[in-house]
């Protein structure tokens, strides 16, 4: 990891932070807030896409959709979420989308990564390679970190290939014992999502494979629409108590399997995400001013408020 | 007596333990830290021991605290997909009793039938079955956790997003330095309905790595991926008798799994890949026996070992796999410059090399010739863009050689996480930073410690 650092690009870039005042770190702008400070912008660029390794190295300014298309010329995708602005937004928030079941979280994607401290210096975690233990796992820190915690600059993510054939597949199904037994049946889907009537299921593979699941379920051209307002995430079975407890006026879709849950509406005190132990809260507090004592990087974000 | 048995792990580095304890439950460790930190007397968590680079070997002076009582699967949600379990219980145990859901606990290191969770989740480990389905680190939700000053909390949760920093993540793998885990919320993954098992040999190693490198960048990610050289593939056949091909340079094991077609398509196009990459044969498993034979004789190559020498060290570093065949042949060339035998057996899908260097210890000089030909394979990896290690982690037997992959600024960065969790430096001490980044730990290496 030490020879990334030479890199006269991430060498300006640091000097552009410094080591004083407060910076305001925006990715595409696209989401979330980003504090008060100086806005500064990661550099862009796409640096190594090596499909027989799996990995790609991009600079975090890098827009996802132009990685997506590069990726996509040596069949290749990135566990990121497609409406992402930039690699470094889409790491920082280090929300997955609704193919997370499948795919995995957006947190399994990064490998390693070059960012910038709060003394203007560069740092370096994780290493290229899909697998790796050496020393601490730092860059799992700054997977939504929100860029509270210093600002990435680079990184390393985990390809995976792009499957043959892919399709989204619906049933109805009205109650939990049912729903629980399909769970129970279907191997490995890449989305399972239920909304109290109907459940959608996102599936990935050899085309004759896909063809044989039709025997349960309906080849649809897409999934259910999930309401944009609220995304909650909760305990993936009290998500699905979310779901039975809708009201007529209200629409809830559960990532079954996963806990999140997209609505139209609040869920409400009831169903409130468990509130971190107050240990966790210390611990995350301790975190950000050992990482950031003098607090620049996105002042004012709260990574535990914003996950209420 | 008792205590000796506890001054190491699996690795030859020993440490010296004030005392051993065998809690029952997680207040019992809690009261243990919180003594150990009223006291200012460092411990080191230790699950089974099978260690290989000394995480679990205590500095002298220290209290061990040994999971192994705490070995009960709490829970089981087969919805979710997700169990309790205490750090205690092994590897294999966890599958065993979840298979009837049809679902396993995907890291399979080659100790899974004695290796525990806990001991898992302080090394992030690996196993030939996580090049599909990823290592330790992706398959833990949740570690309730006594910090080493005594305080409980709960890392993670069982839901996807929880709030704050994803500390349940950085302890994956800080090696028993961030606290104690108690309890693993981890994830479980269904059994794949179809499997198709083969292997496939070489009159040289650069085939068979080259055909690695074919096979993922053709789109394929084989559930494992694995490959035995000349030496190995002769004292696993003498030890087995599984008609493995003597005669070969190097083979592959490579197994690909999931819906049928799915199995049956990549299984040909392998075979395609194979022969193009000049393999001289392609033997698929006819059935689940031959299956288990082909796997037996991949995790028993360790015990085949013993037939050549009766001593051997074990290495464990990660290259790109397109530098596999440049690595191997420098690993070949500073065996033989050392005068030792070695052999590879490895997770080749992951790049995740295992050297395996053979003597004899009685040999006068032969442990100076093992660990300067170790150092420089470590150092080989990484100049040719890899990592210290892969699935053994850095333990006190890597931890000097940190700065092959990180400057002063990175390890300092480290030691600031560490200090995050362990302001007192009580959590086994020593181990993965070296001495210059943690500003003076209160335990070194112990005296006497060989590494």
């Amino acid at each position: 990891m030490r020879d990334l650092k030479s890199d006269p690009v991430l060498r300006a870039f640091a000097e552009e932070i410094g080591p004083t005042d407060a910076v305001s770190i925006v990715g595409s702008g696209s989401t979330g807030p980003h504090g008060r400070g100086r806005v500064v912008r990661a550099p862009s660029g796409i640096l190594e896409v090596r499909a027989d390794e799996m990995t790609v190295r991009c600079r975090a300014g890098t827009p996802v959709a132009e990685l997506s298309v590069a990726l996509a010329e040596l069949g290749q995708r990135v566990a990121l979420p497609t409406t992402a602005g930039t690699v470094g937004g889409a790491l920082a928030r280090g929300r997955s989308d609704h193919f997370r079941l499948g795919r995995g979280p957006v947190r399994d994607t990064l490998l390693g990564a070059v960012w910038i401290d709060h003394r203007g210096g560069l740092v370096a975690g994780g290493g290229p390679t899909v697998k790796n233990v050496s020393g601490f796992d730092l860059p799992r820190l700054m997977v939504g970190s929100w860029g509270t915690l210093g600002a990435l600059a680079e990184v390393i993510l985990r390809t995976n290939p792009v499957p043959r054939a892919s399709g989204w597949f619906r049933r109805s199904c009205s109650d939990r014992s049912e729903l629980f037994a399909i769970r129970v049946a279907t191997h490995r889907p890449v989305s399972l999502l239920w909304d109290g009537a109907d459940l959608w299921m996102f599936a990935e593979g050899h085309p004759d494979d896909l063809t044989r699941l039709a025997d349960d379920w309906t080849a649809v051209s897409d999934g259910p629409v999930l309401p944009e307002s609220v995304r909650t995430s909760l305990d993936p079975e009290i998500a699905v108590r979310a779901v039975e407890a809708r009201d007529a006026e209200s629409r809830r879709v559960t990532e079954v399997g996963v806990g999140i849950v997209h609505s139209s509406r609040p869920l409400g005190e009831a169903l409130a995400p468990p509130r971190p132990d107050p240990r966790v809260v210390d611990l995350c507090r301790r975190v950000k001013t050992t990482f950031d004592p003098s607090g620049r990087f996105n002042p004012g974000v709260d990574v535990l408020d914003l996950a209420r | 007596m008792e205590r000796h048995l506890y001054s190491h792990d699996a690795s030859m580095l020993a440490g010296e333990p004030i005392a051993v304890c065998f809690p029952e439950s997680a207040e019992e460790v809690r009261r243990i830290v919180a003594s150990c930190a009223a006291h200012g007397r460092p411990f080191v968590a230790r699950g089974s021991g099978t260690g290989l680079t000394g995480g679990a070997t205590p500095p002298v002076g220290a209290v061990v605290i040994s999971t192994v009582r705490m070995n009960r699967v709490l829970e089981v949600d087969e919805m979710s997909r997700t169990a309790w379990v205490e750090p205690g219980v092994l590897n294999l145990d966890l599958t065993r009793r979840v298979e009837r859901f049809g679902l396993h606990f995907a890291p399979d290191p080659s100790s899974q039938q004695s290796c525990s969770i806990g001991g898992n989740v302080a090394n992030n480990s690996g196993g030939p079955h996580c090049l599909a389905d990823g290592v330790t680190a992706a398959h833990v939700m949740a570690i309730d956790v006594v910090l080493p000053d005594g305080s409980t909390a709960r890392l993670g949760g069982s839901e996807a997003e929880p709030a704050g920093y994803d500390l349940r993540g950085v302890f994956v793998g800080s090696e028993g330095m961030f606290g104690v885990a108690t309890a693993v919320l981890v994830r479980l993954t269904r059994t794949p309905s179809d499997v198709s098992t083969m292997l496939i040999d070489f009159v040289d190693v650069a085939h068979g790595a080259g055909t690695v490198s074919a096979i993922i960048a053709d789109g394929i990610v084989p559930a494992a991926l694995e490959m035995m050289d000349r030496l190995c593939i002769a004292a696993v056949e003498e030890y087995l008798h599984a008609g493995l091909p003597t005669d070969a340079a190097a083979v592959l094991l490579v197994e690909t799994t999931g819906d049928p077609a799915r199995v049956a398509e990549e299984s040909r196009r392998i075979t395609e890949i194979a022969l193009a990459n000049r393999a001289r044969t392609v033997r698929v498993a006819a059935d689940d026996a031959e299956r288990a034979l082909l796997w037996k004789g991949r995790k028993s190559a360790f015990g085949a070992v013993a037939r050549i020498a009766p001593n051997y060290y074990l290495h464990d570093t990660v290259v790109p796999r397109h530098r596999l065949t440049a690595v191997l042949s420098g690993v070949y060339e500073i065996a033989d410059r050392h005068r030792l035998q070695v052999m590879n057996v490895f997770h080749a899908g992951d790049g995740n090399l295992h050297p395996i260097l053979m003597f004899d210890r009685r040999d006068p000089g032969v442990m100076e010739r093992v660990h300067a030909a170790g150092e420089e394979i470590v150092r080989l990896s990484v100049e040719n863009g890899g990592v210290l290690s892969g699935e053994h982690g850095i333990g006190l037997e890597k931890r000097d050689l940190m700065p092959l992959m990180f400057d002063d600024d990175d390890l300092h960065s480290q030691d600031l996480l560490r200090s995050v969790f362990d302001p007192r430096r009580l959590a086994n001490p020593g181990k993965v930073l070296p001495t210059a980044a943690t500003c003076g730990d209160l335990q070194g290496v112990p005296e006497g410690t060989w590494i």
